[in-house]
């Protein structure tokens, strides 16, 4: 082996630092999942009937589905009765102030370079923090609120917004949507919510952090998202867990509504942990992402940049049913060591003149597969939609894998459809060109895959490009080839 | 000619293979601070894999020798060491990364060079003023700089986008791999004026060549052949006007082992 492919390997072997466990006092459930668990969450939570029974139809329909089988991707079966559906840190049932907040939690997002002090937060993010099952911070809430805009978590909502979360949840992913998107239904613990009234442009980033914490807990939470006529918001969305050995399940559910003319950015940096080098624990990470551009002119961008997870199956999609919507999807997703990767999206064309963008960048690295699979379908009604696709790999090193599963589906002669695909490898000889200009082998590599990743990190926020290019340098370090 | 300067670079008994094949069978070549020495010598000689050796391509293998670079041993050294040493190779094959901005790659190496010597680092705007000469001294087209690295650049356009970097970057020892090939004749001066611009009593080139028409333009203190992995003969700038007239042939039957 060259000395080059040597570096390359050693880059992709540095640890995981956000692996480690945060030792507070936590209520649990016993593991397991039965009608009665459902009911003692939802008693715990001051659940309302309607919210109860909502539950209550997902979970008979979860029982009635089996898990799919077509991804690309490889794993034990899971033991669903082994999980604990609940874990929330003990604290007063309701914090007066964020001062209220266990000082070990407190310090396990400053750790993570979460602030959730107000004063200390990144200027104009309004950050949402969720610990295990629970949200346990929410900034900025009175700014916001002054502008009608409403941010909380979800158990929130369903106390403060009955009529908004009844109106909206399960309108973009019904519960009997997928086997994880009634798993989810059925358990979710808590997640955020957001609406943005008519008319109203959202000053401030909005942000969840998501932390699994406890042992054995699967993290199900949930997200809504509602923007109104003419509103914008811009959400951003973290996520890490310490390592472990086992498996954990993660399994979400995000729905987004636009109305006419409103427009919603939704950014991911996913880094859950992503197991060993030798592929032994790390997260599944199997989310269902679906936006509605409900009105016309609505346009809703997800931007997803995934670096963790032992496994992730998602593909966040666009309902574009009214007429001129927009739906994007910019993706970048790695996958190094043992991971395994199948995401991509579904772009569904309803409304007149709707467009829609997907710009897939996918990296695999040491032994990791990387799948994009992308749906494009345009609707007997939608005449002149457009769709532009490029998916673009990049190899590090001889045993990792990269696949692409483009599927078209045209009922309207009138769509104008472009599709683009590349595979490269970053080759010894560029590495060494570079290390012949004076920088080193990790500069090297990490230079070629931002650039490979560039068209998906201008689409972040500003703060979170910075954040997502360093991390991606971390995923990757010990893997140049 | 400058026998009394000290030595940059002391090769000795130079050896190296590649894919099992020997190709340098012995190598002695000392080169002189502010000295330029030209390289000849046919097809598969040896060139640029003496070239690569000293630059550190880890697919030869260097099985004997020694190579000494301002006193330090130069192959226990690792590439990018080489490289902020002030040791430069314009490639006979300039790489294409896609992706990477021409400007932003080399402010990156500019600066990793920089933080070696213990200079601050550069930001875009010192270094744009810097460049701005080096740019009209190569005649570069503007539109070059933000491209991706030598990515669809014609063959000339690679070939002077390594000597813009050489001239950015300032090496002690600069080692041309056939810069010229490639080049039409007004790039050729151009190229030529570039190098002789950095021409100095403290730095120190090695041009690797087919051609007499860039030693007119470059003229050489030193000129060596390479046959068969062998120096076969040395002399001055006038060596490269016996081989334009006669060819290697007549060094090449001299040069058979009895
Ligand atoms: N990776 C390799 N595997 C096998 N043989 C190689 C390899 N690299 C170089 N060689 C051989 O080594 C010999 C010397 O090659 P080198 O490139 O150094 O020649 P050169 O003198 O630069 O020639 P040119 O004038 O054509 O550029 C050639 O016979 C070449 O085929
Ligand atoms: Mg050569």
């Amino acid at each position: 082996m060259s000395t080059e492919t040597q570096a390359i390997q050693e880059l992709a072997t540095r640890e995981y630092k956000y692996g480690f466990v945060t030792d507070v006092e936590a209520e649990d459930f016993p593991p397991g999942l039965s009608e009665d668990i459902i009911r003692e969450l939802s008693s715990r939570k001051g659940e309302p009937d309607w919210m109860l029974e909502w539950r209550l139809k997902a979970y008979r329909t979860w029982l009635t589905l089996k898990d799919p089988d077509w991804a690309n991707v490889r794993h034990e079966p899971i033991d669903y009765q082994a999980i604990i559906y609940y874990s929330a840190p003990k604290r007063p049932k309701s914090l007066a102030s964020l001062d209220e907040l266990d000082p070990e939690i407190r310090k396990t997002f400053e750790k993570l370079g979460i602030p959730i002090d107000e004063q200390k937060a990144l200027a104009g993010v309004a950050v949402d923090a969720v610990f295990d099952s629970v949200s346990v911070a929410t900034t900025f809430k009175d700014k916001l609120k002054a502008l009608g805009i409403i941010f909380c978590s979800f158990s929130e909502a369903v106390r403060e917004h009955p009529d908004l979360v009844r109106q909206y949840l399960g309108s973009v992913v019904p519960y009997s949507d997928n086997y994880y998107a009634a798993l989810n239904s059925a358990v979710f613990s808590d997640g955020s919510f957001c609406y943005v009234p008519k008319g109203v442009r959202c000053p401030m980033e909005l942000s969840t952090y998501f932390r699994i914490n406890a042992q054995n807990t699967g993290q199900f939470e949930r997200t809504l998202i509602v923007a109104d006529e003419g509103a914008f918001v811009s959400y951003l969305e973290g996520c890490t867990a310490p390592m472990r050995d086992e498996n954990q399940l993660h399994a979400a559910v995000v729905e987004l509504v636009a109305h006419e003319s409103a427009t919603i950015k939704y950014s991911t940096v996913q880094n859950w942990y992503p197991g060993d080098r030798d592929g032994k624990g790390g997260i599944y990470n199997f989310v269902t992402k679906r936006g509605h551009c409900r009105g016309a002119n609505s346009k809703i961008t997800w931007t997803q940049v995934e670096t963790g997870s032992a496994i992730t199956w998602k593909y966040p999609s666009c309902i574009l049913q009214g007429d001129n919507s927009v739906g994007e999807f910019y993706s970048v997703a790695v996958t190094n060591n043992f991971q395994q990767a199948d995401t991509g999206t579904k772009m569904i064309h309803l409304g007149r003149n709707t467009r829609s963008t997907i710009v897939s960048k996918g990296i695999s690295a040491g032994h990791g597969q990387n799948t994009y699979r992308g749906m494009v379908k345009i609707g007997r009604n939608a005449a002149n939609a457009r769709n532009y696709s490029q998916c673009d790999s990049l190899l590090i090193g001889d045993e990792c894998g990269a696949h692409t599963f483009p599927y078209i589906e045209i009922k309207n002669t009138s769509a104008q459809m472009e599709h683009e695909a590349s595979t490269s490898k970053i080759g010894e000889d560029q590495i060494f060109y570079c290390r012949q200009r004076g920088l080193s082998t990790e500069d090297a590599v990490n230079m070629i895959v931002s650039g490979f990743c560039k068209e998906v990190f201008r689409e972040l926020p500003m703060e979170f490009a910075i954040e997502a290019q360093k991390l991606l340098a971390v995923s990757l370090e010990g893997s140049v080839g | 000619m400058n026998g009394a300067n000290h030595t940059m670079l002391e090769i000795k008994n130079l050896r190296a293979r590649v894919g099992g094949k020997d190709i340098l069978k012995g190598i002695d070549l000392a080169v002189g601070t502010g000295e330029v020495h030209a390289v000849m010598g046919p097809n598969g000689s040896g060139k640029s894999t003496l070239a690569g050796v000293l630059a550190g391509r880890s697919e030869y293998e260097v099985t004997a020798g020694s190579v000494t670079y301002n006193g330090r041993d130069l192959l226990g050294l690792d590439p990018e060491a080489r490289a902020r040493e002030g040791l430069f190779l314009a490639f006979q094959y300039p790489v294409e990364i896609p992706g990477v901005n021409n400007a932003y790659f080399l402010k990156a190496a500019l600066n990793a060079v920089r933080k070696h010597r213990g200079d601050p680092e550069i930001d875009a705007m010192g270094f744009m003023a810097l460049i701005r000469d080096k740019m009209a001294l190569l005649d570069m087209d503007q539109a070059l700089m933000s491209r991706p690295v030598n990515d669809g650049f014609s063959g000339g356009e690679k070939k002077r986008n390594e000597i813009f970097q050489m001239a950015v970057l300032e090496p002690k020892l600069a080692i041309l791999d056939e810069t010229d090939s490639g080049l039409d004749i007004d790039a050729l001066k151009i190229v030529a004026n570039g190098v002789n611009a950095l021409r100095s009593p403290n730095r120190s080139a090695i041009v690797v060549t087919h051609y007499q028409r860039l030693l007119d333009y470059i003229v050489p203190d030193f000129v060596h052949v390479l046959s068969d992995g062998r120096i076969v003969r040395s002399g001055g700038k006038d060596l490269a006007l016996e081989l334009e007239a006669r060819g290697y042939g007549w060094l090449e039957a001299e040069a058979q082992p009895a």
